[in-house]
């Protein structure tokens, strides 16, 4: 076909109005998430003694945590969907969990504890943690990479790690609200791993997916 | 360059308001840019130039498809140029050679190099005859026979509105082929 005319085809094209990234998120977001609640209240639940644990600032400590992970994530996804940007100015972002992962494990440390280190890091949930995380991630991390298809990213594979580490976050959230195991030594063990897993499997979808 | 980039992002404010004729004159004036870069590349990798004109418009087509990724208030090139780069790193791939594609390759082009007004390509016009029967009539005839949307609609007995989405459908189906491919 002749340049000139698939130009000329284009221009015709021009009223569509395709909806901001951002909005396309948002909703395959809000469709995936129900799937994600039910899974979570059918098969776990919040923990029986929530309202004593709430007075736990570790326990708080995780939601500060997984929050702050999947916001972080949520940003980054938005700036990489752009074709001409990268992630340097805007990956230091995805610290911020870390950063305050890192003040909790200083400040438990700074506290008197009935049970030993290793204990706590090991607590009494980890294989359930290491399954639950990435099981609820998987119907947030699908909405996600549908709603970031309307992007452009540079890099698919980096964009798709990132939408791993949202769905991570958001389904550790979920989770923390039924594991016992507060400990910011526990957080930083099984849901580092769990949510290192759910990455590459962001990365390796996005890679396909992402494409564009 | 800066005068050019300036008018490029003036033109796309406006398409992106709306303006459709601005949207074509934008297309005509970045064309020979990509198409020179596109020469550039294969002259790297080693393949002949005569497909240059398959892969402008492969970035024609993500250029109007992935437009909302457009930051109005950031100029246009850097985001027309990774755009095209990344069109263009396929485009190698694809054709078996890796390959690195300096972005300077596309700032530092100048519209003059283009030997041709307009060129042609095979592989939209291939693709376009594998798509569903309703979309590939109506951009035949918007993009072959050049008609209006107007004269396509009274042509297929359809309501321009549905000529509009059957239109839009098609590139988007059409890209997606182009990218399977």
């Amino acid at each position: 076909m002749d340049t000139d005319r698939l130009i000329r085809t284009l221009a015709a094209d021009n009223g569509h109005r395709a909806r901001p990234v951002g909005y396309a998120l948002m909703l395959a977001l809000l469709a995936a998430a129900p799937v994600s609640l039910l899974m979570f209240f059918a098969e776990l639940g919040v923990r029986p003694d929530v309202m004593i644990a709430i007075h736990n600032p570790f326990f708080d400590l995780k939601f500060a945590v997984t929050l702050a992970l999947a916001i972080s994530a949520i940003a980054v996804s938005l700036h990489l969907s752009r074709p001409e940007v990268s992630l340097r100015g805007f990956g230091w972002l995805l610290l911020a969990p870390v950063g305050i992962l890192t003040a909790g494990i200083g400040g438990e440390m700074m506290m008197p504890q009935r049970l030993p280190m290793m204990t706590r890091m090991i607590g009494k949930n980890s294989w359930i943690c290491m399954t639950a995380i990435p099981v609820l991630s998987l119907p947030i991390l699908a909405g996600a990479l549908i709603g970031l298809r309307h992007g452009a990213p540079a890099r698919p594979a980096v964009a798709g790690a990132v939408a791993g580490l949202l769905s991570a976050g958001l389904a550790a959230t979920l989770y923390a609200s039924h594991c016992t195991d507060d400990s910011p030594l526990f957080v930083a063990t099984w849901y580092t791993l769990a949510t290192a897993l759910v990455t590459a499997v962001g990365a390796l979808a996005g890679s396909k997916l992402l494409k564009w | 360059m800066r005068e050019r980039d300036d008018e490029w992002t003036g033109l796309m404010r406006s398409a992106i308001a709306g303006d459709s004729a601005a949207y074509h004159r934008l297309l005509k004036a970045v064309t020979p840019v990509l198409r020179a870069a596109a020469r550039r590349g294969l002259t790297r990798a080693g393949q002949p130039v005569d497909q240059s004109e398959d892969i402008v418009q492969d970035i024609l087509l993500a250029v109007h498809l992935k437009r909302h990724t457009w930051d109005v208030s950031a100029p246009f090139a850097p985001w027309l140029f990774a755009i095209a780069r990344n069109k263009l790193i396929d485009a190698l791939r694809r054709r078996g050679r890796r390959i690195f594609v300096d972005i300077d390759d596309f700032a530092e082009t100048i519209a003059g190099e283009a030997p041709a007004e307009t060129a042609s390509a095979s592989e939209v016009a291939a693709q376009l005859q594998t798509l569903p029967a309703r979309q590939r009539d109506v951009l035949q005839s918007i993009a072959v026979d050049s008609a209006s949307v107007k004269d396509t609609a009274a042509k297929f007995s359809m309501s321009e509105g549905a000529v509009r989405v059957a239109l839009h459908r098609g590139l988007t189906s059409l890209t997606a082929k182009l990218r399977e491919r």
